[in-house]
């Protein structure tokens, strides 16, 4: 694999992470991660989006008028999100309940709009198939990360299945019910993004306003 | 590449042609998955059945488990069984939409606000040692935002809930929705819903009910009060004589 190829790839996991870099994505991290089945399915299908519409858009880029871009991007988007809800509902329906109205929310996902928008344009089909890639994994890290904490610590289990024997069914471990919350997945970002720019340095921003004494004359 | 991207002409013939290339393949999937959806529809049904008569088991195949269930179309005007029909995959919704199949009602004897009425219904029942132990009935009715479906379990006399389960409704998640409840599904179990006389006295309400109506009494959901109002004239419509009041009827008379 070349080397610009695996930037593309490998760099959205950690180092330009959408969620915890670019701060994209942020609702469906929150409100499908409470437990890890949905997250995975949910991983998936928007790697899955990404991937083709970067691939579709880059395919046309050359042939797509400036003005109507957007609604070109959108309305190839969309399309892919419906084959992708109508597959879930046919092949996993139990899980395309759980995840309700977040699948057709992909549509809104500005990870995707924002990949097809700031790369696929500009990019031939293959980089942009691996950019998608890359982008949909990175989201994937960040929402398999908090499914498991969350379902862990606020269920006891895994995948369904009890790891940590709960109270009510005579174990010991009595369930953290804030972990079921949306907010707790706030609160695991916050605490990942904190984490990784401890790592990264370079991810610090500078502060754009910073409080300090100033001298002033005032005239009385 | 073209040479001027802008001209209406082109940017007319690019939109045409991604609405048809992307509606191709969106009603390819459609159609091509439908087969896979049905059947999964069906086996969710027939889940819904069973859980409400308390005989699912997680695990064992659907299908298996409800070889135990009797499912009958009944006539709703006489009360009597429509021979040959299939009533798994009857489909409600689709029948009252069906004017061969199905009658306006009346406004003033639309308690559930159903607009048409099929004129057949299907109805599960479990026939243990004892004789007839539970009767499903298929009930909808508007809510808030939405028709509701919902299966209504009855002992074998037709007396006292045994269940309840919602399978299809749009009331808003959160309020209305917790009509999916569990708990307050399972406040249902052992009320009455018709009174010594045979009328529905069935009742979804907040507070305290008086003493003597409180084996009708389901206290309404926190903060949906127009879904409870609707789940409670549903009740009212079905078990009445626009609904299943002839079928009961003939079931508890020793005729089913």
């Amino acid at each position: 694999m070349k080397a610009e190829t695996r930037k593309v790839l490998f760099e959205p996991l950690v180092v330009n992470n959408p969620i915890i870099v670019q701060i994209l994505g942020i609702c469906s991290a929150l409100a499908i991660t409470s437990k890890l089945a949905p997250a995975v399915i949910m991983s998936i299908a928007l790697t899955a989006v990404v991937a083709c519409s970067n691939v579709a858009i880059s395919a046309i880029r050359h042939y797509i008028p400036n003005n109507i871009r957007i609604i070109v991007q959108m309305t190839i988007i969309a399309s892919l999100v419906i084959v992708v809800d109508q597959v879930l509902r046919a092949y996993a329906p139990e899980i395309s309940k759980q995840l309700s109205v977040f699948v057709g929310l992909i549509i809104t996902n500005c990870i995707v709009l924002g990949r097809a928008e700031g790369f696929a344009m500009k990019n031939p089909v293959w980089p942009s198939f691996v950019d998608g890639l890359g982008q949909g994994l990175g989201y994937s890290l960040v929402l398999i990360a908090l499914g498991a904490t969350r379902e862990l610590f606020g269920f006891g289990s895994l995948w369904g299945y009890p790891v940590l024997p709960l109270v009510n069914d005579g174990g010991w471990y009595r369930p953290n019910s804030l972990m079921t919350l949306a907010p707790s997945a706030f609160f695991l970002v916050a605490g990942i993004i904190w984490a990784v720019r401890t790592w990264k340095h370079d991810q610090q921003e500078q502060a754009d306003y910073r409080i300090q004494v100033v001298h002033r004359t005032e005239t009385q | 590449m073209p040479r001027d991207k802008e001209r209406p002409g082109y940017v007319l013939m690019v939109a045409a042609l991604v609405c048809v290339v992307c509606a191709l393949l969106v009603s390819s999937a459609v159609v091509l998955l439908r087969p896979v959806q049905d059947r999964n529809a069906l086996l969710a049904r027939q889940r819904n059945i069973l859980e409400v008569a308390g005989l699912y088991q997680p695990g064992q195949p659907v299908d298996a488990q409800f070889a135990r269930i009797e499912a009958r179309v009944v006539d709703l005007a006489t009360g009597g069984y429509v021979e040959g029909a299939d009533a798994v995959r009857f489909d409600i919704a689709r029948t009252a939409r069906d004017p061969k199949a199905s009658d306006a009602v009346p406004a003033d004897a639309d308690v559930a606000r159903i607009h048409r009425r099929p004129r057949q219904m299907p109805v599960f029942m479990v026939r243990g040692d004892a004789g007839l132990e539970t009767v499903i009935l298929p009930m909808h009715g508007y809510g808030l935002w939405s028709t509701m479906y919902a299966y209504v379990a009855l002992d074998g006399r037709g007396e006292r809930v045994k269940g309840v389960t919602f399978y299809s409704h749009a009331e808003t998640p959160g309020l209305g929705a917790e009509i999916e409840n569990a708990r307050w599904r399972g406040s249902w179990v052992g009320k009455r819903l018709t009174g010594d006389d045979g009328s529905v006295r069935f009742d979804i309400a907040k507070g305290q009910p008086a003493p003597d109506a409180a084996d009708f009494h389901v206290d309404a959901i926190s903060g949906a009060t127009l879904t409870s109002i609707g789940v409670e004239n549903m009740v009212h419509y079905w078990l009445g004589e626009q609904g299943y009041g002839p079928f009961l009827a003939r079931l508890t008379s020793g005729g089913g």
